[in-house]
């Protein structure tokens, strides 16, 4: 299909991005790797008046350590993040998830930034960045300012970017020396999660030291699974332990049905894939 | 002495056509561009079942760069119906089919209107501004529903939503006993009902038309597999004379029977290339194509098993609804009817009966797709066989020994009145259970069932067989299809020695290039290089009935097996007169011709030359080596195999894996063994899919919700395992290559290995059968379901097991 004919501009600078995108107003759609937003364009699923093409601001691409915590440039491809040494060694449950996002075809092009602005409930990155409480630099026309993951996803495809605001990048906690594991359920390689599962955790001598679980397509926005952290903390990284920790996996959520899977089904799922996520995670 | 060439039919030679058709620098139709060139873009309606009660087209008329916006009304009187070529019975009900909707839309997809503009973009952009009031009637989806009793009707004027009821009963066609009499006197009858969910052929290369109208022929690039018969039909339907239409499928990229078709589209083209005085292309988007292409399979089957206590069938009874969709198209009504010689499959019994109703429901229209009825079939009766053998507590493999034909007893005339040329079950399947570790295998489940593993076993078993070759044009002239079986091939031996092949075959992936220059190259003696295939044009290759149903080398190679034959015949004619000896004494082998006991030789090359400068014929001898043959065969082909599936299911998901698949297939003699693996891993991949992955779902309103590649799930390498493929070979004794066809045979055989596996991995939770495809959700579901109904373990919270197929398969 065709597009909607619409306007393009590729501004060479966060600022010049920002003035574009305020003075187009609501009509306006930012383009980062195009993986999500050109389908809805050839389906004239939307028609936006502007494009504004983000894919040739520096600023926005990259990975750099901090200190405490790294920062992902929101225009990072999937295939950087994947391979990145830092984010494997200070964030590895970001580079398992997104080693799961499509096919490699699509990580070449997709972006960091674009897939979490997209917020797509069974996107795969959202549920690792609120669990581990990534925190999300945006620019508008007034200045930069942070949201934290619990606050950024607010519904279906929609985050708590405002009009005129834009994703700058990702500052992402050290988690150095943690596990993780992030247990995709889907039925073919390259489709969305039915239900997944990122799990982190810190074990010190057999026993769970600090424990984060984020859950895919379970609601309308990702969930924190904090009654599950609660049950692991503290516990040693025993079967049992595991398994009555993921029984509280379904608290908090909220899941639709659709042909893949109805509710009741998802949140079966839930549980058995927190504890698989858990347990390779405390291995 | 020099080395003897190599044969070229048997070598693994790569595909000469590959290097343009993987890179897509070729002339697919898209890819064609003429001056003065306009773009069409249809409009489609959104809903199933309305009358139109306005169409306002001005404003996008007014658009810029339109030329043309027409509706079904404006060409209402030259459009005509698109043909059925395949009334099964004498009284079968078919509606007007019209192009494009006159009045009313029957499902949802159907072309409402169709702008021409400059660009494609601007064709596009022009189709949002046509305004299309609807009233909407009633909506026919469920096939049981629709032939019940004061059901709505599709099309009211028909007065019914049965289109026709089709009959092969043993006991009236004399080739075997009574079905109720068999019933009667067994002791085990097993009904099952399957499902044969809709399926969506998604080949590669969307459909594309593109009408050239300004020479004295029309002419019609069309991606499509029939360019001989879609000549014919658009004259037929258009009543432009056949000798002013010139169709051509250039390179196509894919069909699976879903090219196998007259499309509204073409017909549409057509129809305003001509208005219009010039050229016109329509290229459809992917998601224009999984709604409108026409779709596969649909049916639901009942199937009665009986048999004694030992295993010795004696009767099977289909009784099939077939869903039509909401038109006959070219095929549609014979798809089903194509499985009523195959459910008997490999074994003997004494009695069968077959009663297929084909249906009308507001859908997208069903018409061939890789298989076309034997997919059908095979499942049917290979689950059957699996369930039988479940039942009478026996090896599903031994049960099946106990049944078939044996080699010996080939030619076998079967209980469905066919003739089985050859066969050897027995060895395709020692070589599958060898290559398999069946004994193995059988092991771990019985270990995995007694620890109660959460990762269950099964193994699941398809020998198939099937018909192909199509077909004997008595055969279809009896099922009252309307154009015979035959294929045509020409050979031109042109002054150079080189060789131009033309074939009424119509590759469209399949390799037809390379594996017809092997053929030729051995034929003649000459280079495979020197062969060059012509196909698809009818300008060039006028003659024809193009390629579907696996019959193009079983049926068009034998035809240039023929035509190979008369270009040699015709040149030791002439080399008996260059040699001067008499025609007797002329040895032909290698290219060579030779007079025997001498060292006096010329060459093929030689004699091509000599019969075109013509300088020196002999008496009566026209100036030519080229020649032509058409074939019609005697009897169709029957290749067969055996397909050995384990798959691990997650009983806590529901999530099936394939462990392992082993492929034996019998497709007789190969000319290509790496094409032949080619079409065995691609139609294992389809077939797979079926089972596992692909569904076209429709919500209640008849909108298709399975639109995109997002939601019709296909399968990539990931997803399948490595399989094991290798053949045995009984050569076809009913034509000279010994050849049976191979392009569907994967897809046949490999769905029922999957379910039956499945099946096998979960009966022992009180599992008889799990809908496909076979989503973790549904198995799951199964499981539990069946758990909970023998009072077993079930550790799941009781309570609604939701809507979807809750009762999974539960018995």
């Amino acid at each position: 299909m065709i597009p909607a004919a619409f306007d393009y501009v590729v501004p060479a600078s966060v600022d010049d991005a920002v003035r574009e995108l305020h003075d187009a107003g609501e009509d306006a759609k930012v383009l980062a790797g195009g993986q999500s937003l050109l389908p809805v364009l050839r389906m004239r699923l939307a028609a936006p008046s502007k494009i504004i093409d983000i894919g040739r601001i520096p600023e926005l691409k990259g990975i750099r350590d901090e200190g405490d915590h790294l920062v992902i440039g929101a225009a990072t491809p999937h295939h950087e993040v994947q391979k990145n040494q830092l984010v494997r060694d200070h964030a590895l449950l970001i580079a398992l998830a997104t080693e799961t996002v499509a096919d490699p075809q699509v990580r070449h092009l997709g972006t960091f930034g674009g897939a979490l602005a997209h917020a797509d409930p069974a996107g795969d990155l959202l549920a690792p960045a609120l669990a581990l409480d990534a925190v999300f630099v945006v620019a508008g026309m007034d200045g930069r300012h942070e949201i934290p993951a619990s606050e950024f996803f607010v519904d279906y495809f929609t985050t708590a970017l405002r009009p005129g605001e834009l994703l700058l990048e990702v500052k992402v906690p050290k988690y150095t020396g943690w596990r993780a594991h992030y247990e995709k359920f889907n039925r073919v390689a390259q489709a969305w999660s039915i239900c997944g599962v990122a799990a982190a955790c810190r074990v010190d001598g057999g026993t769970i030291a600090e424990a984060r679980v984020g859950l895919t397509n379970m609601s309308s926005v990702p969930v924190r699974a904090r009654a599950v952290e609660q049950a692991l903390v503290g516990q040693q990284a025993t079967a049992e332990v595991i398994k009555a920790a993921a029984s509280h996996a379904v608290d908090g959520t909220l899941p639709t049905s659709d042909g893949n899977a109805d509710a009741e089904y998802r949140e079966h799922l839930a549980k058995v894939l927190t504890e698989r996520a858990v347990t390779a995670a405390c291995s | 002495m020099t080395a003897v060439a190599e044969p070229e039919v048997g070598r693994a030679r790569r595909r000469k056509e590959d290097a343009r058709l993987i890179t897509g620098r070729t002339r697919w139709t898209d890819n064609l561009t003429l001056p003065g060139m306009l773009h069409m873009a249809l409009l489609r309606s959104p809903v199933a079942h309305a009358r139109i009660t306005s169409i306002d087209a001005d404003a996008a008329r007014k658009m810029p760069g339109v030329l043309a916006v027409v509706t079904g009304a404006d060409i209402a009187e030259e459009q005509g119906s698109l043909p059925c070529a395949w009334p099964i019975t004498e009284d079968m009900k078919a509606p007007e089919a019209p192009a494009m909707a006159v009045g009313e839309v029957n499902f949802a997809g159907e072309v409402v209107a169709a702008v021409v503009a400059r660009s494609a973009a601007e064709a596009v952009d022009a189709l949002e501004a046509i305004d299309v009031e609807y009233d909407e009637l009633p909506v026919v989806l469920d096939m049981t529903e629709a032939i019940a009793d004061g059901a709505d009707l599709v099309h009211p004027d028909l007065g019914t939503n049965k289109s026709a009821t089709w009959v092969y009963d043993s006991a009236e066609a004399g080739s075997g006993g009574a079905i109720d009499d068999a019933i009667a006197q067994a002791d085990v009858v097993l009904e099952r009902t399957f499902r044969q969910q809709r399926l969506i052929p998604a080949f590669m290369e969307p459909r594309s038309v593109l009408v050239d109208p300004t020479g004295e022929q029309i002419t019609v690039w069309s991606a499509t597999q029939i360019p001989h018969i879609l000549k014919w039909m658009i004259s037929a339907v258009t009543g432009v004379p056949e000798t002013k239409v010139r169709v051509i499928a250039p390179d196509v990229g894919g069909g699976f029977g879903g090219k196998l078709q007259v499309t509204p589209e073409e017909i549409i083209t057509f129809l305003l290339a001509r208005k219009l005085g010039k050229p016109v292309k329509w290229t459809e988007s992917r998601s224009e194509s999984m709604q409108s292409a026409h779709h596969g399979r649909d049916q639901i089957q009942k199937i009665t098993l009986a048999a004694s206590s030992d295993g010795t069938l004696k009767g099977l009874k289909v009784e099939l609804l077939a869903d039509m969709g909401a038109y006959l198209r070219l095929v549609s009504p014979g798809v089903p009817i194509l499985g009523a010689f195959m459910f008997n499959a490999i074994y003997k019994m004494d009695a069968y009966r077959f009663e297929c109703t084909n249906v009308f429901t507001n859908k997208t229209p069903t018409d061939a797709y890789r298989g076309a009825g034997r997919p059908e079939a095979t499942f049917g009766i290979e689950r059957m066989m699996d369930e039988l053998a479940a039942e009478l507590g026996r090896d599903p493999i031994e049960l099946r020994q106990q049944n078939w034909i044996k080699h010996e007893e080939f030619p076998f005339t079967t209980v469905a009145g066919l003739t089985y040329d050859s066969g050897n079950y027995e060895a395709a399947t020692a070589k599958a259970l060898e290559l398999f570790g069946y004994d193995a295998l059988r092991q771990e489940q019985r270990e995995r069932r007694e620890r109660g593993d959460k990762v269950q076993l099964g193994i699941g078993v398809s020998t198939y067989t099937e018909m192909c070759g199509l077909a004997p044009s008595r055969v279809l002239g009896a099922l009252r299809y309307a154009a015979g079986g035959w294929e045509h091939a020409s050979i031109r031996m042109l002054p150079t020695g080189k060789v131009e092949v033309i074939t009424g075959t119509s590759p469209h992936g399949q390799g037809h290039e390379t594996a017809w220059s092997q053929i030729v190259a051995d034929r003649l003696g000459v280079p495979f290089e020197d062969v060059e295939v012509l196909h698809g044009d009818t300008q060039s290759s006028h003659k024809g009935m193009d390629s579907y149903g696996s019959r193009s080398l079983a049926v068009g190679g034998t035809a240039l097996v023929m035509a190979a034959d008369r270009v040699v015949e015709k040149a030791r004619k002439l080399a008996a007169h260059m040699l001067e000896c008499s025609e007797d004494d002329v040895e032909f082998s290698g290219g060579k011709l030779k007079v025997r006991g001498t060292d006096k030789s010329t060459d093929i090359q030689s004699v091509a030359l000599h019969a075109h400068v013509a300088h020196d014929l002999p008496d009566g001898m026209e100036a030519s080596l080229d020649s032509e043959a058409t074939f019609d065969p005697e009897n169709f082909s029957f290749p067969h195999g055996t397909h050995l599936c384990a798959v691990e299911v997650d009983t806590e998901t529901g999530q099936t894996k394939i462990r392992s698949y082993v492929s034996v297939d019998d497709v007789g003699v190969v000319v290509n063994p790496l094409i032949v693996e080619g079409q065995v891993h691609g139609g294992l991949a389809q077939g797979i899919a079926q089972a596992l992955f692909e569904e076209a779902v429709h919500d209640e309103s008849g909108t298709l919700t399975t639109g995109t590649f997002a939601d019709y799930l296909l399968p990539s390498a990931a997803d399948l395992p490595s399989f094991t493929t290798d053949r045995t070979e009984t050569p076809a004794t009913t034509n000279p290559l010994g050849a049976k066809g191979v392009g569907e045979a994967g897809t046949i055989a490999s769905t029922p290995a999957v379910v039956n596996a499945i099946v096998d991995a979960v009966r022992h939770y009180g599992v008889n059968d799990i809908e496909m495809p076979c989503t973790p959700m549904r198995v799951w579901k199964a499981i539990h379901t069946g758990e909970r109904a023998a009072g077993g373990p079930g550790d799941e919270a009781g309570g609604g097991l939701g809507s979807i197929d809750a009762s999974g398969g539960a018995q």
